[in-house]
């Protein structure tokens, strides 16, 4: 595979494992579902300030939307850009479902424990995020929506949630620019929704890039007017 | 959507209460009572969050709650789920069949991005969530404030993942009642946004009861 000159670095990240970084404005990370099936809950906060962080309802009702591609900025509480999606081969990544727990991974896989089942174990987003947090001085209080990169969950007529299975084929890519210093906590245990029986989590390939700051002919920024005041707004925060 | 009245008469509520417009209310909901919110003059959002009232980290998750629910949309039956999968509220009765979630509340912020950075300066709910928050003590702070429901709101979702906010389904009188299954702190903000055309651009004040029942 050709190396692209702007990649950083590059990373694995294995099924069912926790990976954060604060990743500082005029960089991004590709995610790569090597197998296809990942899913990657993901929780953002500004760096510099952490009590600043995603916020799931501000995000959709902005862009009118309730799935996230590419063009999608996520916003922080504080109306500014704390990440962008720059590219995307999947074209909807759900952010309605929240991320998995104790409960839900026992009912979906049943019992693992470390002592039989080593790193093979059956953990939870739950877990990982409250000890990941507290890496950083936070705790479960911190927690947000999390925006569940390859997985789609469709809102019927009426409301009902349907999980979509085998959404995300081998090789599926998403790009996340970060427009601030922005916390980004990837957590690639199964969704939440996800048909369970066999434990297989499926890995994902990052690849952390640096990229120019978003242009006046930035894609993100044009697919709304209300994305024009965000990053007027992101910007203006830097100088 | 299936509308459910109460057999409750607000004359034996023990407590009511009425809400002003850019107002706000916090209290502790007490195990096996009956909370109920009105909109008094219709389509107002009452943008409310809730505590374990021993535990406050232990708080409403709208993620959380509708994924338990398998739905995006609040009514009758619908239980208010925790972080920590604990059922904090559960509605009971509901004679406008429909409240959002996903919505979140109005802050000066939000406004500047989805109206104009010229409306830095009005009003909006999370001011009003922050300012009681504090006031109210124990702790709770800004970072408490996550995504609240907001009761009376239409926001409809689409098959194709399209979000609008819809003209409200509410009338005036109309309401949504609650059992609680724990002692709740309930942290309500009565909305004060006028760049919305949901509430025809006039907020209007609600009432709240509780019954010992």
């Amino acid at each position: 595979m050709p190396t692209d000159p702007s990649v950083l670095w590059e990373e694995p990240v294995p099924g069912c494992s926790i990976w954060s970084h604060v990743f500082k404005r005029g960089t991004a990370v590709r995610l790569t579902d090597t197998l296809g099936g990942a899913n990657v809950s993901v929780l953002f906060y500004n760096a510099d300030n952490f009590v600043e962080r995603y916020n799931m309802p501000d995000t959709l009702k902005c862009q009118h939307t309730a799935h996230l591609t590419t063009g999608h900025c996520l916003y922080s509480d504080m109306g500014r850009v704390l990440a962008s999606i720059t590219h995307d081969s999947v074209g909807w990544h759900d952010p309605l479902a929240g991320f998995s727990n104790r409960a839900s991974v026992l009912a979906q896989f049943g019992e693992g424990p470390y002592q039989t089942l080593r790193n093979g174990w059956h953990t939870n987003a739950y877990y990982y995020f409250a000890v990941e947090l507290a890496k950083y001085g936070m705790n479960e209080r911190d927690f947000t929506a999390s925006v569940n990169l390859f997985s789609k969950v469709v809102v019927e007529e009426g409301g009902g949630f349907r999980y979509v299975p085998d959404h995300s084929p081998a090789g599926s890519t998403v790009e996340l620019r970060s427009d601030m210093n922005t916390l980004m906590i990837f957590c690639t245990c199964p969704h939440p929704m996800a048909p369970g029986g066999e434990w297989d989590p499926k890995p994902v390939n990052l690849a952390i890039k640096r990229v120019a700051l978003p242009a006046a002919d930035d894609a993100c920024r044009l697919s709304r007017p209300e994305n024009g005041r965000g990053f007027t707004l992101t910007e203006r925060y830097f100088l | 959507m299936s509308l459910v009245e109460s057999q409750l008469a607000p004359e034996q509520a023990i407590y009511r209460q009425r809400v002003l417009a850019g107002d706000g209310w916090i209290y502790e909901v007490k195990q096996g009572q009956t909370f109920r919110i009105v909109d008094l003059e219709g389509n107002q959002a009452a943008d409310t969050l809730f505590f374990n009232a021993r535990e406050y980290s232990d708080r409403y998750s709208a993620v959380d709650t509708i994924r338990e629910q398998g739905n995006l949309y609040l009514t009758t039956g619908s239980a208010l789920k925790t972080i920590r999968g604990h059922t904090l509220m559960t509605i009971v009765a509901d004679t406008c069949g429909r409240h959002d979630t996903v919505g979140g509340a109005c802050s000066m912020e939000s406004n500047m991005v989805r109206y104009a950075i010229e409306k830095r300066s009005m009003h909006a709910c999370r001011q009003t969530f922050v300012r009681l928050a504090l006031e109210w003590g124990e702790g709770l702070e800004k970072r408490d404030i996550t995504h609240n429901v907001n009761f009376f709101m239409n926001v409809p979702v689409t098959p194709e993942g399209k979000l609008t906010f819809e003209d409200g389904v509410s009338a005036p009188g109309k309401y949504v009642e609650m059992r609680a299954e724990m002692d709740t702190l309930v942290l309500l903000s009565n909305c004060p946004q006028l760049n919305n055309p949901c509430n025809a651009y006039n907020p209007t004040p609600v009432e709240v009861l509780i019954w010992d029942v």
